[in-house]
């Protein structure tokens, strides 16, 4: 008896095991299980955060959302799992959530090397530095010698190294797992240097005891475009992951928002048209309803009401978007999605 | 089953029969399972290797060999492996972070043993302020999840400490200054020690001189089982390694130098303070992580030890006394000897869970194992499988090593009987 009950039991994870091990298509998945399974930061105010009535909110948390609206027409059908740096591209590529968001920069190793596919960029941001302003500092240049307290397992870390070794300074690198034991660190004078994504330093900011005691620096050291990833093999999922994106930043081009959705429905404007799914069959091309577009903007917004909500001019981040290269193309910046026909 | 057991069977030889033979029966049930087994991890290796590859995933042990550009901090581990970003590859790296834990795993047993030593003596003083102290002791920190009292210990030692550009804390007693510990929030700031030409004799001198102590003492344990004549072995002994390894160093031409810390008050500020790669510097996350971990594991030795002490029974001491001895030949001769046998077992669990536990280090940025290799090495690389198999390896042998030195010197406590 107990021999048999342990066969039982191999064959049993045998068969869970090949279930999960042959789900390349995970359209299919998702819409069996009914709501799409995103990966987000452990709590990044602006990009992925629980606010204090325990909702997700953020530019990364919207942009599942606007998955989840455009799989189901509903953009509360999606759950969230928060991920620190270390663990997000295994959580990924096992399987355990099917879409990653969470202020992820993309990189060659990772595009090619990780099994990973980026679907475009939502926030483009760059590595920037913050130090007390008591120090005296105004540029970066002048930082030979200093500590400095980042994350482990992130590209901050990186390039770090290589800001300071081009420029042949000395540093100590002192590197944490998690955001709040940096800030805590940094904020009782263990490092000179705060160094992470500028936006993320906007947001930390306000954790410090005193934030205005502290200055940002002019400089930019990296390029970091931020975006969502899914896993490399599925091309279906990652057409729906990238065109979500696509949709979002197409609308606000064409002054779609969540506000004049409804009206809009009847619009003349071809291109409109096409976008709402009046016209043509994008939507069912890519396995969706037509309405998929319309459905994001409609509940979740485009691109532009996102940024403003979550990040932009009046929000605590005060990451304002006029003149900065997260402004649309049309305004100078460098959001630009290819056209929907 | 037991009614098929001993059943005669008419057609002996066939293969019927086969299966009424309970013993031919067993057999072949454990191959059948035997076979399933090696089956079901064959094809977990096989299932694995094919999902990395339909995800395009790299696999293999050859991103040992590629360097990885960032820094690590300052540790024990960047002093033996020279591990400067761009320069230093993966294998490096992982042979720092193997440096930095077991740096952690040895000082923290050490420091644990001490201190739980103390307190589970301390629990059976007959003093009530050290009784209640030890029972305080005891019940608070075993009961506070551990790495709540990492980031605790943290905390509280980079807000004790004074600021990256003060010089240290300066000590002193009614008025008189007694100098200052070089001790800020970045380290504790020693001198480093330069080996010259030569220093690999005085080495060699001073191991020689640990071999002839030994013999020396092994000698004076057999004159003594054979004559009874006592020998002062452990003064020789230590006369024996200080004399040799004194005069090898004085004939090499002392080579050896210190090389002291610098600090600097003046010039730019960020490079005021102590520098950087003068002299050698225990970093805050350090102290902070083997304090927490030993006065932790401290107060789980301290009640092996009581438990060890109080398995003695009374008899024992009472009987000692009558032989006349004091108090610590009691302790020294007849209560801890046999103490030691229920202590040891026990002990080597806490050892083991002090050096697993050190993996929380990447908490509070102390740069072992867990942190440079299984976390940055790993998200740079990508290679989970690979890293977080190297990673548990490593536990695994430092773990069986510590296990079966332990289990050595349970051996040598035994009781012997004749």
């Amino acid at each position: 008896m107990k021999l048999r009950s342990a066969m039982g039991a191999l064959t049993a994870l045998g068969l869970v095991m090949t279930v999960s091990a042959a789900s390349a298509d995970t359209l299919a998945d998702v819409k069996g299980k009914g709501s799409v399974q995103c990966g987000v930061s452990q709590g990044l105010p602006g990009f992925s955060n629980k606010d204090d009535a325990g909702n997700w909110t953020g530019i990364d948390v919207d942009y599942c959302r606007g998955m989840a609206a455009a799989i189901f027409g509903d953009a509360q059908a999606v759950k969230f799992t928060p991920l620190s740096a270390k663990e997000r591209f295994t959580a990924l590529s096992s399987g355990e959530v099917d879409v990653l968001s969470r202020n992820t920069t993309w990189t060659m190793t990772r595009d090619t090397q990780l099994g990973l596919n980026f679907a475009g960029v939502n926030y483009y941001d760059g590595q920037g530095m913050m130090v007390p302003t008591s120090l005296g500092v105004t540029n970066a240049l002048e930082l030979d010698g200093a500590s400095i307290c980042t994350n482990t397992g992130t590209t901050t870390e990186l390039n770090i190294t290589d800001f300071f070794r081009t420029n042949s300074m000395s540093f100590e690198l002192v590197a944490f797992e998690k955001a709040d034991e940096v800030v805590a660190a940094y904020d009782s004078g263990r490092c000179d240097v705060y160094t992470t994504d500028k936006s993320g330093i906007a947001a930390q900011r306000l954790k410090l005891a005193d934030p205005a005691a502290h200055t940002i620096l002019p400089e930019t050291i990296s390029k970091e475009p931020l975006g969502p990833v899914v896993r490399q093999g599925d091309d279906g999922w990652f057409n729906i992951a990238r065109w979500t994106l696509n949709c979002m930043i197409n609308a606000e081009e064409m002054g779609v928002t969540s506000e004049n959705v409804a009206g809009m429905m009847n619009s003349d404007n071809p291109g409109i048209a096409r976008l709402l799914g009046t016209e043509g069959t994008f939507g069912e091309n890519i396995g969706l309803s037509n309405g998929w577009c319309a459905s994001i903007i409609e509940q979740v917004g485009n691109y532009g009401e996102t940024y403003e909500a979550n990040v932009g001019a009046n929000t605590p981040l005060k990451l304002d978007r006029k003149g900065s290269v997260n402004a649309l193309w049309t305004d100078g910046g460098l959001m630009y999605a290819p056209p929907l026909r | 089953m037991a009614h098929d057991i001993g059943r005669e069977t008419d057609e002996k030889g066939s293969l019927a029969a086969l299966i009424y033979d309970p013993k031919a029966r067993g057999l072949l049930f454990q191959i059948i399972l035997l076979l399933a087994v090696v089956g079901f991890f064959a094809w977990i290796l096989d299932n694995t290797v094919t999902n990395l590859t339909v995800q395009n995933k790299r696999s293999g042990f050859g991103f040992l060999n590629e360097a990885g550009s960032f820094q690590i901090l300052t540790t024990l581990g960047t002093y033996l492996v020279e591990a400067r970003p761009g320069k230093a590859t993966y294998l490096d790296i992982f042979w720092v972070g193997v440096v930095n834990t077991l740096a952690v795993a040895i000082v923290g047993v050490i420091f644990a043993t001490i201190i739980g030593f103390m307190i589970g003596i301390f629990r059976l003083s007959s003093n009530v302020i050290l009784r209640g102290f030890a029972t305080v002791y005891v019940e608070l920190l075993r009961n506070i999840p551990l790495l709540l009292q990492i980031l605790f210990f943290y905390i509280v030692v980079l807000r004790l400490l004074p600021g990256k550009r003060e010089e240290g804390v300066s000590v002193g007693l009614f008025g008189l200054d007694l100098g200052t510990i070089p001790l800020n929030i970045t380290g504790l700031y020693m001198p480093f020690p330069v080996t010259g030409e030569g220093f690999g004799t005085v080495l060699l001198a001073f191991l020689g001189a640990m071999v002839l102590a030994w013999i020396v003492g092994w000698l004076a344990k057999k004159r003594q089982e054979a004559t009874g004549k006592q020998f002062p072995s452990f003064w020789v002994g230590l006369a024996l390694i200080v004399g040799i390894t004194l005069a090898a160093f004085y004939m090499m031409g002392g080579p050896l130098e210190w090389e002291h810390p610098e600090f600097r008050n003046e010039g730019p500020i960020l490079r005021r303070g102590y520098q950087s790669g003068i002299g050698s510097v225990i970093v805050p996350e350090f102290i902070a992580l083997v304090l927490a971990l030993s006065l932790y594991t401290a107060s789980f030795i301290a009640e092996i030890v009581r438990a060890g002490i109080l398995a003695v029974p009374g008899g024992q001491t009472e009987a000692s006394k009558a032989l006349g001895m004091s108090n610590g030949q009691n302790l020294r001769l007849v209560v801890i000897p046999q103490a030691l046998r229920v202590i040891i077992p026990p002990l080597t669990s806490q050892y083991l869970n002090l050096t697993k536990n050190s993996s929380l280090a990447v908490a509070i940025a102390y740069p072992d194992i867990v942190s440079v290799f299984a976390g940055t090495s790993l998200t740079q690389t990508g290679q989970e499988i690979e890293v977080i198999f190297m990673t548990m390896m490593v536990y695994l042998v430092i773990s069986l090593v510590t296990s079966a030195f332990m289990n050595w010197f349970n051996d040598r406590m035994r009781l012997v009987e004749r």
